[in-house]
């Protein structure tokens, strides 16, 4: 019971720690001061949420040892959660370990991952685990802003010009594929349904589709059909791209472990 | 007893007037609602010697800013003679801008930065494309106008007054 649940709370981290670290780094590259400015806010809301979560799921294994082995092990934390899991224990879905690429597609993937975490932990914040309702109340009000801004980026450049509009098609394109894995529930999800602590992500695609279309309208963009959906980050089978993401995010702890600033 | 206690908070909170924001610095932590609230335990709570816990809530899940507030009440609070404190983190309730006082936002609005407008104008995800009207805190006029709706940190947005041309700082609701 326990696993399950630290699963379900490393894969709420690790969607946001690995879109943190994707966003961050637009950190001096973003097309205008303004926006550059506003990747890196959103970037550092997002890291505050993963920092949350994986202090909580280190609380919790270091609870389960502590009691199992009589607190022989070294303890668990935020950190060595973020740095020295691998690969394939990293739950995150295939969508936030995309390349950044051209703004269009950095945007294209906030907003659609703003949309899908706004639902989510509007219903998370009814979640009977105390602790993730009150970071999902917490961070919900940062989503907002996230979704509220991506949605004007996506208007912006999908009814911009010809180029912007292209690359925006482009975007979609290459995003659209990693959609549905958002709304299919892994194993530790549906597990935790019974004690609703966590949220079946099934149930939010009708509100996303219906926010995303209002926001294509006026983009003059449309929903793809028929996309063939790639799946599997969120039981740890990952796109080459998050190979990458983790040889950077940890080489220096890798390097020299528990090197502080 | 009750009353010596009440007395000894009271000084607390005092002293805990004088940590400032160090992002904002004309803001206390106390005008911001960041500390929510003050224990002091006795020996039978926490042996040896009892102490103090005080309980924070971040205003952004990812305020760089907590690390360093959390350093100076601890600092503060040992100038003062009260070496156990232990800070405690609560997430709920969730900050809002509301716990703001009201001297708080004079205080904002003279150093530059426009206060949080009262959070039901446009907090809502819906209303995404509405604007606000925010007050230039240089020549109070509302013909402004929004530049970035993410400033210099996390839990402020870029304005421009377009009757004195001064670009300004909001507050964001929350």
């Amino acid at each position: 019971m326990k696993q399950v649940l630290i699963n379900y709370i490393l894969h709420l981290a690790d969607n946001a720690m690995i879109l943190a670290q994707q966003n961050s780094a637009w950190c001096g590259h973003g097309p205008i001061l303004e926006q550059d400015i506003a990747i890196t806010n959103i970037s550092l809301d997002i890291l505050g949420q993963a920092r949350n979560f994986y202090q909580y799921a280190a609380e919790i294994i270091n609870g389960l040892k502590s009691s199992s082995t009589g607190g022989g092990l070294e303890g668990a934390s935020e950190d060595s959660l973020a740095f020295f899991r691998d690969n394939r224990e990293f739950k995150n879905c295939l969508l936030v370990e995309q390349e950044n690429g051209d703004w269009g597609k950095t945007i294209l993937r906030q907003f659609i991952f703003s949309n899908y975490q706004y639902l989510l932990y509007e219903k998370l914040q009814h979640s009977k685990d105390e602790q993730l309702a009150a970071i999902a109340t917490k961070a919900l009000k940062e989503v907002a802003y996230h979704l509220r801004w991506s949605s004007e980026w996506v208007i912006r450049l999908g009814d911009g010009t010809d180029e912007s509009h292209q690359r925006m098609l482009n975007a979609v394109n290459e995003l659209w594929q990693y959609v549905d894995e958002l709304f299919m529930n892994a194993d530790y999800e549906t597990e935790l349904l019974k004690e609703n602590i966590s949220v079946d992500v099934s149930s939010l695609k009708n509100k996303w589709l219906e926010k995303t279309e209002s926001v294509f309208n006026e983009a003059t963009l449309q929903i793809p059909q028929n996309v063939f959906a790639k799946i599997g980050g969120k039981q740890g089978i990952h796109t080459e791209k998050l190979g990458y993401i983790l040889a950077e995010m940890q080489f220096m702890q890798r390097a020299y472990p528990g090197l502080v600033w | 007893m009750s009353d010596e206690l009440n007395i000894e908070e009271k000084t607390i909170w005092k002293i805990l007037e004088t940590v400032m924001d160090p992002e904002v610095p004309v803001l206390s932590i106390i005008d911001l609602g960041i500390v929510r609230k003050i224990e002091k335990y006795d020996a039978v709570q926490k042996p040896p010697s009892g102490g103090l816990g005080v309980f924070i809530t971040p205003t952004y899940t990812g305020c760089p800013a907590m690390d360093v507030i959390n350093m100076n009440i601890r600092m503060v609070l040992l100038e003062h003679g009260y070496k156990n404190v232990e800070i405690k983190n609560v997430l709920s309730p969730a900050w809002t801008t509301d716990w703001m006082s009201e001297a708080g936002k004079q205080k904002l609005k003279a150093y530059g930065i426009a206060p949080p407008n009262p959070k039901q104008i446009v907090c809502t995800v819906d209303a995404f494309q509405e604007e606000e009207a925010i007050q230039c805190p240089h020549c109070n006029s509302y013909n402004t106008q929004l530049i970035s709706r993410f400033g210099s940190t996390a839990c402020k947005a870029l304005y421009k007054c377009n009757d004195c041309h001064e670009p300004f700082d909001y507050f964001k609701c929350h």
